[in-house]
């Protein structure tokens, strides 16, 4: 239902959004302005941007929606993105980070490698897999946003995807970083404020905090015979130790995402906009209990709809949604709380969304423009190095919206399910591809390039061949598998006409996430081919690293 | 404890609450230290002489 307060409010917030991106344009004057924000962001922006980028809609929807079928278990997630995203992550990388980044006057994360590595290769390598992949990831914001907007304003699902397409487009073509990170900061704000509240009034309506747990606790005998069969044991408890379900939910959702974070390029950018480790250390607390007040209230609260449900219509959360995991958050919503807050909700989904796509097209702008164009492909010209950035951002943009339009309209269901993946197939891909180098690049000086090059290719390669083939919730929504071998993942078989997965002890194949088979090769072979092939020189190193203590 | 049975499932919740505060508390042990040496001193300097430069040329 539309509201004359919803529109005022999304008018107000839009204005708001705009006189942001004004600002950040008006503060952009030089290439280091418009990729790195002048290395002179303030601590809270920078901690609530990288938190905002992190946790798009689909964190709070999609994940949320899912805690309300595993149940609490996913918590380790949250605890993950805390520890190792936040306090791990600033602390040890991106106090190196910031400081190479510095001595090597890298402005992206490709360059960075590029330069430590004294490799355009790697640049212009890890730049193609960003622009490639990032509009799939994109693209699933974009059209989770996209459908959100439409359902709830009434308007066609292709006018929502331009209106809010062309929104975002010019703050971040214009305003540069500045107009992304000041835009993200205060829709993370708005997040934080809309997901405390959510999680107060859950815990309010169901009695309190150990009340509302206990009453899920006893609720395990509802599980339904399927998801038992899977390895469900109740939603305060950990599944059967080796089923389908604890496969899924340890491997695909806590360690794929969890460590996955570490080697996001359009994250790991961010260390490099602050002025110094006093700033990083600021900004540790903000992104800590930002993560806390959001990733982990959006589980906390999918758990417990199943309580509210329960009490309310005598079903559990996903019978209610008809299936769809997607639906459960929403309606939550709309059944449990006062109508006001919904309005901010709808504030709080779209900022999750927008601040997440921001930095995507921000990320897609400097990938195509900076490290391929310019650096990698050496083509440059004078006062072009924002320019090509900028032309670069709205080729990103352009990809990504004509993706999300042509999905939906062309290839339906079968679409919407690769688009749906897109999330999960740049985090596995990135892990695999950058992780392995990225701690190569700031801890070893043993790695050379070649290793270097062998451990980036190798591990994109193994992610995505993993991801085509076996993990079977991608292999399944890319087709390909189904193609080539008429199965839609090589780890499932059919027997009897019954689906058999196939399995070494404990180990599920298709359940396996990709980060568990692509990180391993990447390091081995990054240790190996650095072993054989010619060390970078002393000097360079000595640049790069500081001088040896 | 706090209406969850397996341990597995409250180490989590707990440890979201302690790694949050953790973070808290680090930021405040740490809120004016830096990695401040001559050499990164240095370093910022080299930087902005270095942009200073590349945007002249431009």
């Amino acid at each position: 239902m539309v509201s004359i307060w919803m529109i005022i409010v999304v008018v107000i917030y839009l204005f708001v959004i705009g006189y942001l991106g004004f600002r950040g344009y008006k503060g952009t004057n030089s290439a280091t302005d418009y990729m790195l924000g002048g290395r002179k962001v303030h601590p809270y922006v920078m901690a609530m941007s990288y938190g905002a980028t992190f946790i798009s809609t689909s964190a709070i929807i999609g994940f949320g929606g899912a805690a309300a079928v595993f149940g609490m278990s996913l918590l380790w997630l949250p605890f993950l993105n805390i520890f190792l995203g936040i306090f791990v992550a600033f602390w040890l990388f991106g106090g190196r980070t910031r400081r190479m980044g510095l001595r090597l006057d890298a402005h992206t994360f490709p360059e960075l490698l590029g330069r430590r590595f004294q490799s355009r290769f790697i640049q212009g390598a890890a730049a193609v897999i960003i622009f490639m992949f990032i509009p799939m990831y994109a693209s699933a914001v974009l059209t989770g946003a996209a459908k959100y907007l439409s359902h709830q304003f009434a308007i066609h699902y292709t006018t929502a995807l331009f209106i809010f397409a062309v929104i975002i487009a010019l703050y971040v073509v214009m305003g540069g970083i500045k107009g992304v990170m000041y835009t993200d900061a205060l829709q993370a704000t708005i997040m934080l404020v809309g997901l405390s509240l959510l999680l107060f009034f859950t815990y309010h309506r169901l009695g309190g905090i150990t009340e509302a747990h206990q009453l899920l606790t006893d609720m395990a005998d509802k599980v339904p015979a399927k998801l038992q069969a899977a390895g469900h044991q109740g939603w305060t408890a950990m599944p059967k130790f080796g089923s389908q379900l604890w496969w899924v939910s340890v491997s695909t959702i806590t360690m794929g995402v969890g460590i996955g974070v570490l080697a996001q390029p359009q994250l790991a950018v961010r260390y490099m906009t602050v002025k110094s480790g006093k700033e990083l250390n600021r900004a540790i607390p903000v992104g800590g209990v930002f993560i806390l007040l959001t990733a982990g209230v959006a589980y906390i609260v999918g758990a417990l709809s199943n309580v509210f449900f329960d009490q309310t219509a005598g079903k559990i959360s996903i019978v209610m949604a008809a299936g769809d995991v997607e639906k459960i958050i929403p309606m939550y919503l709309q059944q449990a709380t006062p109508e006001w807050f919904s309005i901010l909700f709808m504030l709080t989904l779209m900022s999750a969304a927008m601040s997440t796509l921001s930095s995507q097209f921000h990320i897609m702008g400097t990938s195509l423009g900076r490290d391929l164009v310019e650096e990698s492909l050496n083509i440059k010209k004078k006062g072009h190095g924002v320019l090509a950035t900028r032309v670069g951002v709205l080729a990103g943009i352009l990809i990504s919206v004509y993706l999300s339009y042509t999905i939906d309209i062309r290839f339906g269901k079968t679409g919407t399910a690769i688009v749906a993946r897109g999330t999960a197939i740049f985090f596995g891909l990135c892990a695999g591809a950058f992780l392995p180098i990225y701690i190569g690049a700031l801890w070893s000086r043993a790695i050379t390039r070649a290793g270097a090059i062998a451990g980036m290719l190798s591990g994109a390669a193994s992610s995505l061949l993993w991801m085509i083939f076996i993990q079977e919730k991608p292999s399944t929504a890319l087709l390909i598998c189904d193609k080539w071998f008429g199965t839609r993942s090589l780890a499932v078989s059919l027997i009897d006409g019954k689906e058999v997965f196939a399995h070494s002890g404990p180990i599920i194949w298709a359940f396996v996430d990709p980060i568990l088979i692509s990180l391993p090769i990447a390091f081995l072979l990054t240790i190996l081919v650095s072993l054989v092939t010619k060390k970078i020189p002393a000097q360079h190193l000595a640049r790069c690293m500081g001088q040896t203590k | 404890m706090l209406g969850i049975e397996d341990p597995w499932v409250v180490a989590p919740y707990i440890l979201c609450i302690l790694s949050a505060l953790l973070c808290v508390v680090w930021g405040i042990i740490k809120w004016n230290k830096d990695e401040k040496t001559p050499e990164a001193e240095e370093e910022v300097q080299h930087w902005a002489e270095e942009e200073d430069r590349v945007e002249e040329e431009l």
